[in-house]
């Protein structure tokens, strides 16, 4: 062993040979960014895929629907410059932008709207989001720059529907090609995407609003955060808008070449239950882990210390949240009381866990203060496809670890087939009155009594808001702190002097 | 040097063996028990090789890391043992006959296969577990077996003893039990040792991908996976479970070499020429 | 000898379709459907429906598979589900990355190996032998994926003299070798340590065989004899563990691709799976294994021409 020399020579060598490949560095300011994101899209077009990386590609960047959400969630004008309801709140016009331009060069008119809304609406659509377009029954182009729609019941969030990356405007010109060449009408241009490696994106010359500060934008995908990391450190990635290990955040902050940004999310974090299955099904079981589980011991374990502690379905950042969380506070005396009560001894469920961090990781801490309380869980470590399969579509599960991301989810608690199996009238009618309220206060007060209904019903275990970790090259500027949807919208970025 | 290799192999191996056992009646820390206000620490007194990022002590966790992985090693390596071996002596027994055709292809057919692959594919059908990954190393290990044993199975029929056994009217499948299979004990001995160390390699691996032991059991591979994010600021948690590995590996290549010289005559001859 | 050819390629072509059914039956039973991943959580039962049938899941089994082998026989290998582009594209577009880092490994491995093998053989029995000897015994336990991630920690993370991963294509060939490097390296080492013990192991062999003792007394050097006598013959085992190698590096290298996130054929396989891009695992895994059997069906026609023994069944 000691003379291992071979070995020696071979990386003294290399070492010496690196410093001649190593990449000159590049002058300020820049006028291209590389975007690293941690999955892939699988399609370009964000109105046939469910995907939430295809809108953090294209959303705003490339493609623009009638309305569109702001940094921090608030629905603005996009295509269409203003709108109004009848009175009876039965239709709305829209008043698009007139001289908008596709990419290929052809005028956007009324009648894009209307094909893209009777594409996504119609029997063979694969639109992954089509409860966003139901009650609407008919889109009528009044003029070129004018637009109808019908409702067939007043929609309260018929606008922010709208705004969802799944209904954005295509061009019944392109539509056959938007899967892998998407032609929009957005600040950004496609220009070219290596399968497995990278989307490259150049302005729009001719875009209808304020040009973009960027000249050109690389998305670089990356699914291991090891390599996330690596590639931050080294330069090679300019901004991480969602990083994927919470654990190099310090890291990050301590150096001065990044910054870390923090924001919200709108995912709410749950362990959720089979509310159909013993002993589930028993409200006591429920509550007994709800006060089994220590929820800033899994923040801090697995997200380290990233997220906020919730009570019940619903951002902490939304105007109508209520902290609910003192429904549920750690007490595994009382946890092991209540399962005493229920008569439930040796229980051994399955806890399916899906791939990201906060799942696995999440996980395991959730399993090991089950145990304190006589819960053996058996974890299940399952791909997406699987987890959409087994836990989302057959119900075939015991606990499972997951964020719900789409904004103003917790109707889902009003749907008695969705896969955790809450079945409650109560609920089903307070998410129903929403549709027929359109004024804040009123919508406030029955999202807080939704609120209360599933935590007190301790229909989940509620555990906290996902937050949204950047990083970022610390000259970079616009960078969205907040994920009120899932998008990357450069249009506002640039490179500080 | 064969000597002094062989028995820095024996060390090293008896060393994992025995953490491996002890594994069962005690370690440091409860490795399932999470302590997360503990988490991150380097090495101390308290804890020897430091504290994950649940506070596991680490050292607990290699401990019983190496009783998954040479489990796991072991099953595979008798899984091919107890297929291949069998398949090798029937088919050397009837040398270009179908059944000998029929099991060599079969055996180039699951050589074809890129090995890691199909472990992925297989842990993808049946979901990840240490079961899966012994099965899905298990199955590459028939082959190499059966064709390790037909080949010396066949030089020995046609050796005189077996030809006197043939005449005394012994069938040909008692031959091969009764003569042909003692001859050949000191080969795959030292054969199970190679595939046992290429199994824990294999073992390492899977994990690493998430498709080993799952948790709350510890396993080195996926111990590597959870740490790479961590190398940076905490290095022990990349740089222990590694060691492991390697002088495991390491140990097991050492007295497989060792055990050659010493059980095949053959090339113990002509070393010493 | 005639028959012989017959048969073998008689099996050959039954292996393939064998293969081809294995391969095709275990993607049937893997949980998990293409169209429901690809439309997420909100998708409505009718939505998934439309898009089965719009990627053809909707067809039996048998017609499928004939499909399937019908497409591959004609060059045809469908169109991926997730990324809806030819498959026959993608696999080209990521032979370009793996064919290529197997390549520069398996030359790595070879410019580590060739000259310590010799040298180890040459100083047969010295202490130098001995410590060479350790160091590829240390070199054959370490697992390449930890090796990687040393490599990326020093040479990516702290001292910035190459890429961390991730591949720029080879209009720029220099950056591409680059980026190149390190995962070549990661995967050459480990089997350089196993090269060389072969090529050491081969040559000291040879170099008791008689002709090589007539040599030596003729008066040539040890080291003489060596190079122009005992390489030319150790080559055969030699080339044997370098090809076995090639097709490992080709399909083995999944691990290290993920690593340094390369867009290779063995991450997109891994992808394809966790996708359930079936249609892409599909043709991979059997292109791979149709490239590992016909190899094999050469080779052996090769030795029967070379060894006439063999010509006699």
């Amino acid at each position: 062993m000691r003379d291992s020399s071979p070995l020696r020579r071979l990386l003294a060598a290399t070492l010496l040979a690196a410093p001649l490949l190593a990449g000159t560095a590049l002058a300020a300011p820049r006028t291209d960014i590389v975007v690293g994101m941690q999955l892939e899209p699988p399609t370009l077009d964000p109105t046939s895929g469910a995907a939430a990386a295809i809108d953090e590609v294209v959303y705003a960047n490339v493609f623009e629907g009638l309305t569109r959400f702001g940094p921090d969630g608030e629905v603005l004008p996009a295509l269409a410059e203003s709108w109004e309801p009848a009175p009876d709140n039965l239709s709305w016009v829209f008043h698009l932008r007139p001289g908008v331009k596709w990419h290929d060069g052809t005028a956007f008119t009324a009648e894009d709207v209307v094909f893209s809304f009777d594409r996504a609406m119609a029997p063979d659509s694969t639109n992954a989001q089509k409860q966003l377009f139901k009650g609407i029954n008919e889109v009528t182009a009044i003029d070129d720059v004018t637009v109808e729609i019908g409702l067939d019941e007043p929609k309260g969030l018929f606008l922010s529907n709208l705004a969802w990356g799944d209904a954005v405007i295509v061009s019944p010109a392109s539509i056959d090609t938007d899967k892998t060449q998407p032609v929009g009408t957005g600040p950004f241009k496609f220009s070219k995407w290596v399968q497995g490696d990278r989307i490259e994106l150049v302005r729009n010359p001719d875009y209808w609003g304020e040009p973009a500060k960027l000249e050109r934008a690389t998305f670089k995908f990356i699914s291991d955060p090891t390599a996330a990391y690596a590639a931050m450190m080294s330069g090679d990635i300019d901004a991480f808008p969602v990083f994927p290990a919470p654990e190099n955040l310090a890291q990050f902050q301590a150096d001065s070449r990044f910054q870390v940004i923090v924001g919200s999310t709108e995912g709410e974090t749950i362990l959720a239950m089979n509310n159909k299955r013993p002993p589930f099904d028993d409200i006591r079981v429920r509550e007994a882990i709800g006060h089994a589980i220590d929820r800033k011991a899994i923040i801090d374990g697995a997200m380290f210390g990233y997220g906020t502690p919730i009570g019940s379905h619903f951002a902490p950042h939304n105007a109508a949240y209520e902290d609910l969380t003192g429904l549920s506070g750690h007490d595994p005396e009382k946890a092991k009381a209540l399962l005493a009560e229920a008569g439930v001894t040796g229980l051994k469920p399955t806890l399916v866990l899906p791939p990201p961090t906060y799942a696995r990781r999440g996980g395991e801490i959730v399993a090991s203060q089950l145990r304190a309380v006589g819960i053996e869980p058996q974890i299940v470590n399952v791909e997406w496809a699987q987890w959409l399969e087994q836990v989302f579509k057959n119900h075939d599960f015991d606990m499972t670890i997951i964020s719900h991301t789409e904004p103003m989810d917790i109707e889902i608690y009003a749907r008695p087939d969705y896969y955790f199996g809450y079945d409650d009238p109560v609920m089903r009618a307070l998410i129903r009155g929403l549709d027929f309220t359109s004024k804040d206060e009123e919508r406030n007060e029955l999202l807080r009594a939704a609120q209360e209904r599933v935590a007190t019903h301790f229909v989940n275990t509620f555990l906290f808001q996902l937050a949204k970790t950047g990083v970022a090259d610390a000259r970079l500027r616009g960078l969205w702190p907040n994920s009120p949807t899932q998008a990357t919208d450069l249009t506002a970025v640039y490179w500080a002097e | 040097m064969g000597r002094a290799s062989a028995i820095v192999g024996v060390v090293l191996v008896t060393l994992v063996a025995a953490a491996a056992l002890l594994s069962f009646v005690w370690t440091p820390y409860d490795v399932s028990a999470l302590d997360i206000a503990a988490k991150l620490q380097p090495p101390s007194a308290g804890h020897w090789l430091g504290t994950d990022h649940f506070g596991r002590d680490v050292f607990s966790m290699l401990l019983v890391g190496a009783r998954v992985s040479i489990a796991v090693a072991l099953v595979a390596v008798g899984i091919g043992m107890g297929l291949g071996i069998p398949l090798g002596l029937a088919a050397a027994a009837r040398p270009g006959t179908l059944l000998d055709e029929t099991i060599m292809r079969g055996n180039d057919l699951v050589f074809a296969f890129p090995s890691l692959l199909i472990a992925i594919m297989i842990t993808a059908i049946l979901g990840p577990s240490a079961l899966n990954a012994i099965l899905a190393i298990g199955i590459f290990n028939i082959p190499v077996f059966a064709r390790v044993t037909r080949g010396a199975a066949l030089a020995l029929w046609r050796r005189d003893f077996i030809l006197s056994a043939r005449l005394a009217g012994k069938g040909k499948a008692r031959i091969s039990v009764e003569h042909i299979l003692p001859n050949l004990a000191n080969l795959l001995v030292v054969q199970a040792t190679i595939q046992f160390s290429l199994g824990i390699l294999a073992e390492a691996g899977l994990s690493y991908v998430g498709l080993g032991a799952q948790p709350p059991t510890p396993s080195w591979g996926r111990m590597l996976a959870e740490s790479q994010t961590m190398i940076a600021f905490a290095p022990w948690l990349a740089l222990f479970p590694g060691l492991a590995i390697v002088l495991t590996v390491l140990g097991l290549n050492l007295l497989g070499d060792g055990l050659r010289d010493m059980l095949d005559p053959r090339l113990r001859r002509r070393v010493r020429t | 000898m005639l028959r012989y050819v017959l048969t073998r390629t008689a099996s050959l072509v039954a292996s393939l379709v064998v293969a081809s059914l294995v391969i095709f039956l275990v993607l049937e039973v893997v949980p998990g459907d293409p169209a429901s991943f690809m439309l997420g959580m909100n998708a409505q039962p009718e939505t998934v429906a439309a898009l089965r049938s719009e990627l053809g899941l909707d067809a039996g089994a048998l017609q499928r598979y004939a499909t399937w082998v019908g497409g591959v026989l004609s060059g045809d290998f469908g169109t991926s589900y997730a990324y809806r582009t030819p498959v026959s594209g993608m696999i080209l577009d990521r032979v370009q990355v793996s064919l290529p880092l197997a390549l520069l490994s398996l030359a790595l491995s070879t410019a580590i190996a060739f000259p310590i093998g010799l040298w180890a053989a040459a100083r047969r029995g010295t202490p130098t032998d001995t410590g060479i000897m350790a160091a590829t015994q240390v070199g054959v336990a370490l697992p390449n994926f930890w090796f990687a991630m040393l490599l990326v920690l020093l040479f990516a993370v702290r001292l910035r003299w190459l890429p961390a991963g991730g591949f720029p294509g080879w209009a720029d060939p220099v950056a591409a070798v680059k980026a190149l490097l390190l995962p070549a390296l990661a995967l050459a080492l480990p089997q350089a340590a196993i090269l060389s013990r072969v090529m050491r192991s081969a040559l000291v062999d040879t170099m008791s065989e008689d002709f090589i003792r007539t040599a030596r007394a003729k008066g040539l050097t040890r080291w003489q004899v060596l190079t122009r006598h005992a390489l030319r013959n150790a080559l055969i085992p030699v080339l044997t563990i370098i090809g076995l190698q090639f097709s490992f590096l080709l399909a083995g290298a999944i691990i290290i691709e993920n690593v340094f996130f390369l867009p290779g054929l063995g991450r997109l396989v891994f992808q394809a799976i966790s996708q359930r891009d079936l249609i892409v695992v599909k043709s991979v895994v059997l292109l791979l294994v149709v490239a590992v059997v016909l190899v094999n069906y050469v080779v052996d026609l090769a030795y029967l021409a070379v060894d006439p023994r063999l010509r006699r069944p």
